[in-house]
């Protein structure tokens, strides 16, 4: 994984709140066996119509949301099914980062481990971000710290071993794997 | 020693690792249950490493999402519907092969729901840790193991290391007092549990289900309620376990046997929160004045009792609301009973197991589907479609004009083609109601066997009360 320090981009705003990574990309797409290619299915039944066009009333599809890296939601983001192709989605298409009041748990775990930021945020922020869609927003790893293009900074919560392995560029698996003689210690000594 | 509750036991017990302010636990896993949709990006990465999978012997594979139910596909010469799916099943079986994990396949006689046959064969035992590709391993938490659902990447991580890096999540204890009413489900308790917790009330914390009401559930009751836990944003779900639980498990084919079985319960015992144990949330339900419940919107936490109407928006999330609303197609102030059935699916590893079939049957005995009604029963595992048709569940089905079919994930999520086609409404014993998860503008309604039965009985939405 590349290191990923900092986060700095207009946001593209999607204001629902409990968005279920079914909508982030529908079950019938994955039967996919590798984790490529899936950006074009992202929020696959919002984003195009019937037909296959582009819904031209979803915000994805403005001219002005094109290049957006920040996704900015309403709250409990990500929730619902486990689906690792929900933050390989977002990824794939170029989002960077997700901001939200809460993020559910496991998008949260699977969105880490792929360099995709969730970042929540208090609720006065929260409702800056989605009263002001395309807003320049900084968003630092080194400092866990968003800046809004008002100069007002809050800080954001971030687990400290992720933050490590993303500004690392280094993911858990080898740290996991430099376990190896406890876990084996472990194992050894249960008795059940 | 303080105190501790029933999940503290069981986390403390698998650390080999304590969490510390710089790096989340190393926790041991027990048993990793794999199927067809989130494994193939893992085994990539163990192949693309050269890597084997470490403990085989914990690990076990099944097929149910994209898997057809079909007789004449699963067992004959029809092919899979989807050529994805097709692809994913034949990919699992390369990988099983290669790696040497066990795997019941398309045609094996314990195939079925991973959460389903897990329980059913005992592999599933109280004080496991138990993680799979799959949001709903919650299930599990019924026998007291801490089971969570997990991504493709943390697959990859127990493959190779049989342990997970974890934060250890906070404790809530849902406690649950009072005699269900005839007529009212355990899943009409979970779905008011939902209701009243939100589906994010649980983010970052472990449930643990307790109270009289809990005690006297059966274990496929149990399993409905934790499997739900993930549903109220919960990580897990847990109950201890006790007589229940011993009961269901004694001569489960791959639970322990004689001098173990002795040792196992004995050390099962001991799981339980110790009395004045400290949780860090909880809240108290009283399930005696509880009614059959349904879902009216697209998240499960949208839910009334089936004899109200659908609350009018209130707050400040009015939008939101309406969307949801808008795509039901209903309205605040409408009644729930009476809405429009077009397709009833009796299933899932919410309510796919014995009991909920028995719960169906006993609406369904004598009686038909109504008229332009479309009623799909597939049962959770290949044991329980035997078990029914041995005690005569399928022919009341199928007299009843059921579609009586092979066991699987099926019509919860439709990977697999068995779908409900857009702007339909969906009366479904499975457990989630989100935009699309049944098929594209497919509308699902959440419900109990009882009242998805009574509903295909009466071609509308019903309460069951009326027909027991």
């Amino acid at each position: 994984m590349e290191p990923l320090k900092r986060v700095h981009s207009k946001t593209v705003v999607i204001a629902s709140s409990n968005i279920d990574t079914d909508q982030i990309i529908p079950a019938r797409f994955l039967t996919t066996t590798t984790k490529d290619g899936l950006g074009k299915q992202l929020f696959a039944d919002w984003r195009y119509l019937a037909d296959g066009s582009l819904n031209p009333e979803f915000v994805l599809n403005r001219a002005d949301a094109q290049g957006c890296q920040i996704l900015v939601a309403g709250r409990n983001f990500g929730c619902g099914s486990s689906r690792e192709h929900a933050p390989w989605a977002l990824l794939d298409y170029g989002i960077r980062a997700v901001i939200s009041t809460e993020i559910a748990d496991i998008f949260k775990s699977n969105a880490l481990k792929n360099g995709l930021l969730p970042i929540t945020v208090d609720d006065a922020t929260a409702q800056w971000l989605l009263d002001h869609p395309g807003a320049e927003v900084d968003i630092d790893l080194s400092t866990a710290r968003l800046t809004l293009p008002t100069g007002v900074a809050t800080a954001f919560p971030i687990d400290a071993f992720a933050r490590h392995c993303l500004m690392n560029g280094t993911d858990e698996f080898g740290y996991l794997r430099s376990k190896l003689d406890l876990i084996e210690r472990y194992e050894a000594a249960r008795s059940w | 020693m303080s105190a501790r509750t029933l999940f503290d036991k069981v986390w403390t017990a698998h650390e080999v690792v304590p969490e510390t302010a710089d790096a989340p636990a190393v926790l041991y896993i027990d048993l990793h249950l794999i199927h067809e949709v989130t494994s193939p990006q893992a085994f990539s990465v163990l192949k693309s490493l050269g890597l084997p999978v470490r403990r085989p012997d914990r690990t076990l594979a099944t097929m149910d999402h994209s898997t057809p139910t079909r007789s004449e596909q699963v067992f004959g010469n029809v092919p899979i519907k989807v050529d994805a799916a097709a692809r994913q099943v034949r990919q699992l079986e390369r990988n099983a092969a290669e790696f040497g994990v066990e795997l019941f396949g398309m045609r094996d006689a314990r195939r079925g729901i991973v959460h389903v046959i897990s329980p059913e064969l005992g592999c599933t035992q109280p004080g496991m840790t138990i993680v799979c590709g799959d949001s709903h391993t919650s299930t599990h938490g019924a026998f007291g193991a801490l089971a969570f659902g997990i991504g493709s990447t943390e697959v990859g991580h127990v493959f190779a290391t049989q342990c997970l890096l974890q934060a250890k999540p906070k404790t809530f204890a849902v406690n649950v007092e009072g005699k269900l009413r005839p007529g009212v489900a355990a899943k009409d308790l979970i779905l008011s549990i939902i209701g009243r917790i939100g589906v994010s009330g649980g983010t970052g914390h472990v449930f643990e289900y307790r109270g009289s009401t809990i005690r006297g559930l059966s274990m496929d009751e149990r399993m409905t309620i934790c499997n739900m836990s993930i549903e109220a944003g919960a990580r897990a779900g847990m109950i201890a376990p006790d007589e229940t639980t011993f009961e269901y498990l004694k001569n489960k084919p791959r639970a322990p046997k004689g001098a173990a079985w002795d040792a196992a319960v004995a050390r099962w015992r001991t799981l339980v929160s110790d009395p004045g144990a400290a949780f860090d949330a909880s809240i108290d339900i009283d399930a005696s004045t509880l009614e059959p419940m349904i879902t009216f919107g697209t998240n499960p936490g949208m839910v009334v009792p089936i004899t109200a109407t659908i609350p009018q928006a209130s707050g400040g999330a009015t939008a939101v609301y309406d969307k949801a609303l808008g795509y039901m197609g209903f309205h605040g102030g409408d009644a729930m009973l009476g809405k429009r059935v077009d397709v009833v699916f009796i299933g899932s590893c919410t309510n796919g197991r014995l009991e909920d079939l028995q719960a169906a049957a006993r609406i369904l005995k004598g009686r038909k589907v109504a008229a332009g009604v479309k009623l799909l029963i597939v049962p959770g595992s290949q044991q329980i479609k035997r078990d029914a048709e041995t005690l005569g569940l399928a022919q009341i089905f199928q007299d009843a004009g059921a579609e009586w079919r092979e066991s699987g994930c099926s019509m919860c999520l439709g990977m697999n083609g068995d779908t409900v086609a857009a702007g339909q409404y969906s009366i479904s014993t499975s457990n989630r109601n989100f935009e699309g998860r049944q098929g594209v503008g497919a509308r699902t309604l959440l419900v109990s066997p009882l009242t998805a039965a009574a509903s295909a009985v009466q071609g509308k939405v019903a309460d069951p009360r009326e027909l027991l």
